[in-house]
């Protein structure tokens, strides 16, 4: 489904990436773990395609399509997704506009006000629907519009941000329902054709959404890949420090 | 009738600030422009109105079928070939009828705007007049909008409008009042005085809609007086080349518990001057105003002064000037002014000025739009501010516009 091949990236001339390696088969699901400023969310926006993350060398390939400059609009349509952490506000666009979008642009035909409430209702988000997209959201109603979003737009490859950072004990159930949701964690392995690249800071989403495989980065580069479950609990007892003397590097 | 010793008065006054400029923008030599322009034909049904007319007056929003309208007013030029009203509590007629009909209107006319107050208003009260006289009876609720229309269909001319409206206690009465020119005509001034009067209790919408010619120059000049309980909120629309307009309508808000609400929605294109304000003087206790100004530059020049005076305490205001700037050749200056004279009021502004923030842009690309759609979107939500009475052909062009607009950036 995705393929990085040594990725080396810069924003504003500094290099934040450095041949990162990825691959994600279809209907996996991969985990990113990594303290702060390691890398995490720059390479989600590098797939993504947001403008100011220059590829300097190396190639993404998506569906087996060259898309390492492709407008971000086109790797959209091509199937990827990205949750937001930190969405801007956009004023007079009301968040039903933004699913409707979505909807829209994946059946290609009109989508009523009816069937964007029906969907916003698995997010319990039917009361936000006539808000400004993101204006007074708290930080566990942005993760919900985020993935009620997603959820609108199907993509073939999920990339979430911290989808559990922010959000309270009642709606993480909730998050993680969705994430599995969109990833098809209900079918068997071989059924599944969703992909999913998830970043998380503590773990906790992963209590709920299992993942196939986890990476640790640092300093903007793959340090090493392993069993999601285990490496998590290295990363909470020896914490990050290990990784940088660890000999698997 | 006027007694005669007040219209000499009037023109007194008018005459020594014949040359008086404007306290904003730009200085306009009247004498360029044709002061008298024959009469014309009068008509009954806004059904007579020639083809192009109807269709230029369809975008400012009035409707020649008169579907769920109240009543309609049209101002050919110098003439005011159509007044009428369709709801009983309602009187729409040519101000100069009105002038004749009623000896009270000299407790209304020219008291709210002043005729020395600059040249244009000097100029109005010393030259032949037309424009409305709209008044909605004590309690009448007027319930589908009145459509007036200003039309200049003379090339060089001065439309020299004066315009009364009276919302009687406990009435309700929405206007719709559009500006437009013919086709062929690319010079003129428009001159428009308007005197507003809110009542106790009662409640007066106004949406003022302005489609001009490319050199049209326009100069309003209104005020309104607000009563206790009575809600006045008016709308101003231009979203087509003009050359230059410049006003500064006011409230003065004298009873308990009054709401003025001021919405201004402009794109300037290249080649335009707009310098619009709103004022909003809070004289009674509970009195509330809130001005907002949604202004668009795409290389033209914008000033939008806005100016809140709260008088007295248990007062609460918001003024709001927001520019969005598509153009490096564009302009926008925003001048937002808050005067508190008494503890207890309770003031506030906000202005912004700026160019569209990429990562909205961005977020909508993640989305699978594409860059022009996404700041066509942006755009559009940036001038969605709520406009009651607005008519779907408006709101149509409107769309259409802002998408054009869109496109070229």
């Amino acid at each position: 489904m995705l393929n990085i091949e040594h990725l080396t990236v810069e924003v504003d001339g500094k290099r934040i990436l450095n041949d990162v390696n990825l691959h994600i088969g279809e209907g996996e699901t991969h985990a990113l773990f990594g303290p702060n400023g390691s890398g995490k969310t720059s390479l989600l926006f590098t797939i993504a395609g947001v403008p100011k993350y220059k590829v300097r060398s190396g190639k993404i390939t998506f569906k087996g399509k060259d898309i390492t400059d492709a407008p971000m609009d086109e790797r959209a349509k091509l199937g990827i997704g990205i949750m937001f952490q930190h969405p801007p506000v956009l004023r007079g666009v009301k968040l039903m506009d933004m699913v409707r979008i979505s909807m829209e642009r994946l059946r290609d035909k009109k989508v009523s006000d009816d069937e964007v409430r029906e969907l916003a209702k698995k997010l319990n988000l039917e009361g936000f629907l006539s808000r400004e997209a993101n204006l007074g959201f708290s930080g566990g109603e942005i993760k919900r519009s985020e993935l009620l979003q997603l959820l609108a737009q199907r993509p073939d490859l999920v990339l979430l941000d911290e989808p559990d950072s922010g959000v309270d004990m009642v709606n993480i159930g909730l998050v993680g329902n969705t994430i599995n949701e969109l990833l098809q964690k209900d079918l068997k392995t071989v059924h599944r054709t969703k992909s999913g690249l998830i970043i998380t800071h503590f773990g906790n989403i992963l209590d709920y959404v299992r993942a196939d495989k986890a990476y640790v980065m640092m300093k903007g580069t793959i340090l090493c890949h392993g069993n999601p479950v285990e490496l998590l609990e290295e990363i909470r007892h020896s914490g990050y420090s290990e990784c940088l003397s660890c000999l698997r590097r | 009738m006027l007694e005669a010793v007040m219209v000499e008065e009037i023109r007194r006054r008018a005459e020594a600030a014949k040359d008086k400029k404007a306290a904003y923008g730009n200085d306009v030599d009247l004498d360029k422009y044709l002061h008298d322009v024959p009469i014309r034909e009068r008509i009954t049904t806004l059904g007579e109105l020639s083809a192009g007319i109807r269709e230029r007056a369809l975008t400012i929003g009035m409707d020649a079928s008169e579907a769920y309208r109240s009543g309609s007013f049209f101002q050919h030029d110098q003439t005011v070939l159509i007044s009428k009203s369709m709801q009983e509590g309602l009187e729409v007629m040519d101000i100069n009828e009105a002038l004749a009909k009623y000896d009270w209107m000299k407790d209304y006319y020219f008291k709210l705007v002043q005729p020395d107050q600059d040249k244009y208003t000097a100029y109005s009260a010393t030259h032949k007049v037309a424009g409305y006289f709209i008044r909605a009876l004590p309690g009448a609720k007027i319930e589908f909008p009145l459509q007036a229309c200003l039309y200049m269909g003379r090339e060089g001319m001065i439309q020299n409008v004066h315009n009364v409206i009276i919302a009687e206690e406990g009435s309700e009465l929405h206007i719709i009042s559009g500006c437009t020119s013919d086709a062929h005509v690319t010079q003129g001034v428009h001159i428009g005085i308007s005197e507003f009067y809110v009542k106790d209790n009662a409640k007066l919408t106004f949406t003022m809609i302005h489609n001009w010619a490319e050199n049209l120059i326009v100069r309003t000049r209104s005020s309104t007086r607000i009563g206790k309980n009575a809600v006045f909120m008016s709308n101003y629309v231009c979203m087509k080349p003009v050359k230059d307009v410049q006003m500064y309508p006011s409230s003065i808000m004298e009873g308990e518990n009054g709401v003025a609400r001021y919405n201004t929605v402009v794109v300037a294109l290249k080649g335009s001057h707009l310098d619009l304000g709103s004022k909003a003087v809070l004289r009674a206790k509970g009195c509330k105003a809130e001005l907002i100004a949604r202004t668009i530059s795409m290389g033209g020049y914008i000033a939008s002064r806005g100016l809140i005076e709260g008088d007295v305490p248990d007062t609460k205001a918001h003024l709001e000037c927001r520019g969005l700037l598509l153009s490096d050749e564009g302009t926008i200056y925003a001048v937002p002014e808050l005067l508190g004279t008494v503890q207890g009021v309770d003031l506030s502004h906000e202005a912004a000025v700026g160019k569209i923030n990429e990562e909205e842009i961005q977020y909508l690309m993640a989305r699978g739009v594409d860059s022009d759609t996404a700041t066509a979107l942006i755009v559009r939500g940036f001038l969605e501010v709520d406009i009651e009475g607005l008519p779907p052909a408006l709101q149509a062009e409107m769309k259409r516009n802002i998408e054009l607009g869109g496109k070229g950036m």
